[in-house]
Order: structure tokens, then sequence, then C-alpha cells
């Protein structure tokens, strides 16, 4: 299987990056930072408000190197787009997929049945791992209530019908997070999801890892041909990436959820790893991102099996598989597409 | 769709890729029809030893014999373009003129390869469809070429005879077809998977495991009970 390499994050925000034999090299002012070599790096994600050198722009193209752009403080800006985006057959298969109804609202279910599946045994997985910790009851009644849902998507007929019992499974599923919240109650608790903004330290800590994963789901999808843009749940949006916002569905559970409660339970995010803005939301410092991205990169390394393709691979390849599968799923290789479900 | 003239430029296929379809069908769809390639250590190994051998600049001409490289061809009854590694030219009674030459000369297409001699026959139907490009663009006859292995730096002499063009002539008309339709085949996989650099994009895993719908199946219904 393809091979996970490293991402370079540039969180420094003065600095500049350029070229140099195949090497990414970090200047500050008249000093070079940092040297590494391009063919080690899986992609570049630049948060210094300097930017990049055209000649590192062209070479990451032409290797598949990722290079995105962001403000200092996260703001998406751009990527580079090299070659790899010639399937012109595959992004038309998409599109026609996108417009035809019934065919968007079978890959739209196998999406959701994903996120349902995994969120219930994240729930069940509690339960066994914390028992003596955990309000057991509550866990397996919601849990329960999710495996309503799953037979509900099987048999459900429209998009809005999915898009009910997706938002009823959501509320079931975190009616019970905060049970899972083992460290730090009173810094860390969940009440409800909010996100514009967020107003409290989990629900921070749950968008920021969202925003990584979801650009993940881009990047892998740019990465196989398809357009990030055309979803089949999320409608067209100008500026949205609606196929990515379909794909990260199922992996929030498990990707992103679980790793956030990790960071929490083990006390690689603490308190003041959080600043409140005036407006009331609550957001992550520069050094609270630090410590979440450097945990994600060790995280995305971790091997596992993949349940339809009995592979091994690592965490961070999961997105790329399942937009790989998708791809083909479009082609006409899959009579399905295969939700990554997790036990 | 190939017409009285054969088939128009904008639908001409590159000759290489009949090295890649008689290797594996799916292989060689996934290459030109999805546009997907990745390197791996045999395909770079072989792109940096073409290097020498795809310069035209370095063609040269030494009594009685012109080397010619990277000498660009194409065939329109075929559909195909591509290049030949070496060309070299004979001058011989039997020969035809060429263009700034003096005398008469016989072409005879040598294609280099790394690795050795292979037992099927990708390596000699490439040369093979040079070959016929060659007696299309020259008007002659080319009864021989030869493939030269780096690996154990043997020429392999190859007689082009009937049967290997109308393999030619079989797989060209298979592939012209395909992209027509833009249809990417399944087909079996095989120990040769192993080497592909195309594994990842293709994921020859799909053709072993359940269906798609076996495996939501069996991991809702399990679950849901």
């Amino acid at each position: 299987m393809r091979q996970l390499l490293n991402t370079l994050f540039v969180t420094t925000e003065d600095v500049y990056l350029s070229l140099e034999n195949d090497n990414v090299v970090v200047h500050q002012d008249d000093q070079i930072l940092a040297k590494v070599p391009l063919r080690s790096i899986e992609s570049i994600l630049c948060f210094s408000y300097k930017g990049a050198s055209p000649s590192l722009m062209g070479r990451c193209g032409e290797l598949g190197v990722g290079l995105s752009f962001y403000s200092p403080r996260g703001r998406y800006y751009c990527s580079i787009l090299g070659e790899n985006n010639r399937n012109v057959l595959l992004r038309r298969a998409q599109y026609r997929y996108a417009d035809d109804e019934v065919l968007s609202l079978t890959l739209a279910k196998s999406f959701i049945l994903g996120k349902v599946f995994n969120s219930r045994w994240v729930l069940e997985r509690a339960k066994r791992d914390h028992a003596l910790r955990v309000n057991v009851k509550r866990l397996s009644e919601q849990s329960e209530r999710l495996a309503h849902s799953l037979r509900d998507i099987r048999g459900c007929e429209s998009m809005e019908a999915l898009r009910g019992i997706e938002g009823i499974a959501a509320k079931d599923y975190f009616y019970a997070f905060d049970d899972l919240i083992l460290k730090s109650k009173d810094d860390f608790f969940f009440e409800e999801r909010t996100r514009r903004p967020p107003l409290d330290k989990m629900n921070a800590l749950l968008s920021f890892i969202y925003s990584v994963v979801t650009n993940d789901c881009v990047a892998a999808l740019q990465g196989v041909g398809l357009d990030p843009y055309v979803g089949f749940m999320h409608v067209d949006r100008p500026g949205r990436a609606s196929l990515a916002l379909d794909l990260v569905e199922e992996f929030r559970p498990v990707l992103a959820d679980r790793f956030a409660l990790t960071l929490v339970n083990t006390g690689v995010v603490q308190s003041k790893d959080f600043e409140q803005r005036e407006n009331g939301g609550v957001f992550l410092t520069d050094s609270g991102r630090k410590a979440v991205l450097s945990s994600w990169q060790k995280r995305k390394m971790e091997l596992i099996t993949h349940p339809f393709l009995q592979e091994r691979i690592s965490w961070g390849l999961v997105p790329y598989v399942q937009a790989l599968l998708l791809a083909r799923l479009l082609r006409g290789d899959l009579d399905a597409y295969p939700p990554f479900f997790w036990k | 769709m190939k017409g009285p003239d054969g088939y128009p430029e904008d639908d001409w296929l590159a000759l290489s890729g009949i090295q890649h379809f008689s290797f594996c069908k799916r292989q060689w769809a996934l290459i030109h029809i999805e546009q997907l390639w990745s390197e791996n250590y045999l395909t770079t190994a072989g792109f940096l030893e073409h290097d020498r051998a795809h310069d035209y600049a370095a063609s040269e001409s030494r009594g009685n014999t012109l080397i010619m490289r990277d000498l660009r061809i194409f065939s329109r009854t075929l559909g195909v373009t591509g290049a030949c590694d070496v060309v070299e030219f004979q001058r011989s009674s039997d020969g035809v003129p060429l263009h700034g030459r003096e005398g008469l000369w016989l072409p005879y297409p040598i294609e280099y390869k790394h690795g050795k001699s292979k037992i099927n026959d990708a390596d000699r139907l490439q040369l093979c469809a040079e070959a016929m490009c060659l007696e299309e663009m020259l008007a002659c006859a080319i009864p021989e070429g030869a493939l030269f292995y780096r690996e154990t730096k043997r020429r392999e002499q190859v007689v082009l005879n009937d049967d290997l063009r109308f393999k030619v002539r079989e797989l060209f008309e298979q592939m012209h077809d395909l992209m027509k339709r833009g249809w990417t085949p399944v087909v079996k996989t095989g120990k040769s998977c192993a080497a592909c650099s195309l594994k990842d994009w293709c994921l020859p895993e799909l053709q072993k495991t359940k269906t798609a719908r076996e495996y939501i199946d069996e991991y809702v219904n399990d679950d849901v009970g």
C-alpha cells in the first residue's frame, strides 16, 4: 500500500520556504532554520504569511507533494494542485452520479451507515474499556438507539428522511458523549455540539480536529482525481468542499472524536491550551494546536486492518483508501460503496 | 473510429502502451484511460537507463551504418504514435532512399530494455509495432529487429513474423475499442500484481474480497441483529 510520509507543519508565521536540490528550505530573515528532503514529505501545511517560492510550488506539483497555505490563525487560503487530476472520465462519472437522486441517496446511505455504525462502536468500546468509570446503562441505551437508526437508514427512501435519521443519531450519540470524558471534568465537559463559534473547550477541540480530518479528506479526494466540491449528500454550495464533508462523516467518530477524547483523557491537551475570545468563542492557542498536530502525526502512523480490503494500513491512509474505493465505485468496479466500519 | 485512411490523429494511442496492455489490460486502462501513473523502482530504473537512448541529438553516422536515436514514429492504420530507441540504417541495395542522405538504406529497429529477455511477448510486440510504423512511413519491409537487454548486455534478434504482426493489430484494435468506450476492464489478478506500479490504484484486492454489498450486509446485519 502507498507510503504514508510525514506532513511538514510550518507554524512560525514569518518564515519563507524555498527549493534547493529537492529540499524544502525554511528561511527566517538571513538564517536557514531547516532543510527537509521533499521526497520524505507527504504534504506541507504552511501557516506563515510569507509563503513559498514558485519553484518550490512547481516541484511539489510535479512530485505530488501537497502544499497548502493558511493564515497564521489557521484560515485556509489555497493548495497547489499538480498534474494528478487528469482523470476526466472519473470526474464526469462523479457529476453524473451526483445529478442522479437515486444513486446519490444510495451513496449517502453508505456514508451515514458508516458514521452511525462507528458512533455506536465508540460507545461500545467505552463500555468495555472503562466499565468501572462510565455510566454503562446510559451508554447501552444510547447504543441501542443507534442500532435502531442503522435499521432505519437501510430502509430510508429519501435524502430528507436520511438527514432526519442522521440528526437523531447524532443527538443520541452526543447525549452519551460527556460520559466518555474521564479526566479534568471541570474543564472538559460536553452538553451539546456548538460550532460557530465553539463555546467550550471540548467543542473547540472537536472543531479543530474535524477541520484537520476534513482537510485530509480534501487532499485524499484530489489525490485520486475526484472533485472535492461536488458531493452526494451535501449539496453544492460555492466554496464548500461537499464531497469531503460527505466522506468525513464516517471518520468523525473513530478518527476525530476518539482522538479528541484520548488527548483529554491522557492530559496531552489541558485547560491552558485554550483561550476565550470576546464573542464567547473558545479556541486552541498556538501551543495547543501544536500539541494536537504532533499527536495527530503519530496517530496517523498507527496500523489497523482495513475491514473491506483486509490489508494492514495506517490510520492516515484510511481517507485515501476510502476515496479510492469511492472512485472505483463511480467507475463501475464495485457494486456499492463499502464504508469504513470500525469495531 | 477507423476510417478508410486509418485513424484520425486525435485518436492515436501511445505505441508503448502495447507493452502494458499485453501485460495487463487493466494496467493499460488505468494509465491511459484513467490517466493514473505512479512510478515504482522498476519504472524509475527504466527511465534513468533510457536517458541516453532517447537523445535524438546523439544520432551518428559510421561508414555504412547510420544510427538514429529517439526517432519519432507513427502509423495511421494502427492509430499509434511513439518513438524508437534506436534505428540502425544499413547501406544496402535492398534499402530505401532517405531524405537528405545519399544511397539506399535498410532500417533495423532496436528497443532497449532493462532486465533480461522475457518469456512473454510484451517487448517483442512493442518492437514489432515500431517496425510496422517504420514500414508504413518509409514504404519498405522490415523483416527483423532486435531487443537489447541492459542487465545481460545481450541483443536478442526478433523475426517480425505474421503471428507477431497479427497480434499487434489485434491488441491495438482492442485498445482503441476500450479507449472509445472509456472502459477500464476488470481482470484476473496474478503473481505479477505484486510488482505492478499501479497496485495502489488498481486495488487488486477488490477482485478477491467479497462484494461491497455482502460486506455491508455482514457488518450491519450482525450488528443490528
